[in-house]
C-alpha cells in the first residue's frame, strides 16, 4: 500500500522554458534507464526475495524511484510551458507534440516508448541485484550525460545533480544487500545458483 | 515552526522527509547502527511535527490530512507540478 505526499523529493522551480532539453531529459522518465523502468524493476523483484532486510532495500528504493519519475515528470512540464508554435518547430519538438502536444509521455530520448522489456525480474536474487547495480550505474551516468546538456540552465542542473547522487546512494545499499544474499548461501552452493528456488535439489 | 512561512516550512518538510528516507535506507542494511538510529528517530519527530503543523495552517499533505471544516481541501491546492506550487 502507498501514500501520496503531494511535495516533490527535491523542489524543482523551472522559470524558463526549453523544449530541446526536454526531449532529452525524458529518457529518465521512459528510456531504457529511467525512473519508470527502476521503479517497476526493484517493485516487481521483491516477491522473489527472500531476504527480510533485501525486500526492504527494494521497497524503499522502488518508492523513491515513483517520486523521481514525480521529479523528471515535473521538469519536462515546467520546461515546456506556454510553447510557442515557433519554439516547438525551431526547438525539434515538432515529432513529439504531433503525437502529445506537451503533455507528459514516458519515452526515451530517441522517441522510443517505454518497454518493460528494457528491465528483468528473473526470480533469482542474486541476477536480480547484479542487474540492480548495473541498472543504478547506467542511471548515474545518463545524469551524467543530461548534466553536460544544461550547464547553462541552473534551475535544471540542481534538481538533476540531486536526482544523480541518488542513484550513487542506491548502488551502495544495492552492494550491500548482494553481500546480505551472498553471506547466507548455502556453502555447498559454490557457483550462486538460484538460491530462491534451486533449494533442495540441483538443476543439474 | 507555528510562525514560518509556507515555504519554509515546505523546504523543512522536503529536507527532513528527506533525512528519514535516506537513514530508513541505510538501516535497511545497517539495522544496528545507534547513530542513525537515533538520528532518525530524531528526524521523524520533527517530520510528524512539521506536516502537522502545515496541513493546519496551509491545507493538506497526503489523503489521511484532510480538514473537512471547509469542504474538501485535498484538491483545492495546487499540485506539485503546477505553476504557483514551487516546491
Amino acid at each position: 500500500m502507498w501514500t501520496y505526499i503531494k511535495m516533490l523529493e527535491y523542489p524543482v522551480n523551472i522559470k524558463t522554458t526549453n523544449a530541446k532539453l526536454a526531449t532529452a531529459i525524458m529518457s529518465q522518465l521512459g528510456g531504457p534507464d529511467g525512473e519508470k523502468g527502476a521503479a517497476t524493476r526493484y517493485l516487481s523483484q521483491r516477491y522473489a526475495m527472500p531476504d527480510k532486510r533485501v525486500c526492504g532495500v527494494l521497497t524503499d528504493i522502488g518508492t523513491e524511484e515513483l517520486g523521481h519519475e514525480e521529479m523528471v515528470s515535473t521538469i519536462i512540464t515546467m520546461l515546456t510551458k506556454n510553447l510557442t508554435m515557433d519554439e516547438i518547430e525551431k526547438s525539434g519538438f515538432a515529432p513529439y507534440y504531433v503525437d502529445h502536444t506537451i503533455g507528459v509521455y514516458p519515452q526515451a530520448a530517441s522517441g522510443v516508448p517505454f518497454s518493460a522489456a528494457t528491465i528483468q525480474s528473473t526470480g533469482d536474487p542474486l541476477a536480480d541485484l547484479h542487474e540492480d547495480l548495473a541498472a543504478e550505474q547506467k542511471a548515474r551516468l545518463t545524469y551524467d550525460n543530461i548534466l553536460r546538456l544544461c550547464k547553462d540552465e541552473p534551475d535544471v542542473y540542481d534538481a538533476i545533480k540531486f536526482l544523480r547522487a541518488r542513484e550513487m546512494v542506491h548502488y551502495q545499499r544495492f552492494g550491500e544487500s548482494l553481500r546480505l544474499i551472498q553471506d547466507n548461501l548455502d556453502s555447498k552452493n559454490f557457483y550462486a545458483f538460484n538460491p530462491a528456488f534451486d533449494k533442495g535439489e540441483n538443476c543439474l | 515552526m507555528e510562525n514560518m512561512c509556507r515555504e519554509d516550512l515546505m523546504k523543512m518538510i522536503q529536507s527532513t522527509n528527506f533525512t528519514v528516507i535516506e537513514l530508513g535506507m541505510y538501516l535497511d542494511t545497517h539495522p544496528e547502527c545507534p547513530y542513525a538510529l537515533s538520528t532518525y528517530e530524531e528526524a521523524c519527530h520533527t517530520l510528524k511535527t512539521a506536516i502537522k503543523i502545515y496541513e493546519m495552517k496551509f491545507g493538506p499533505l497526503t489523503i489521511h490530512g484532510v480538514e473537512t471544516d471547509n469542504g474538501w481541501s485535498w484538491t483545492a491546492t495546487p499540485w506539485p507540478w503546477q505553476k504557483g506550487c514551487e516546491y
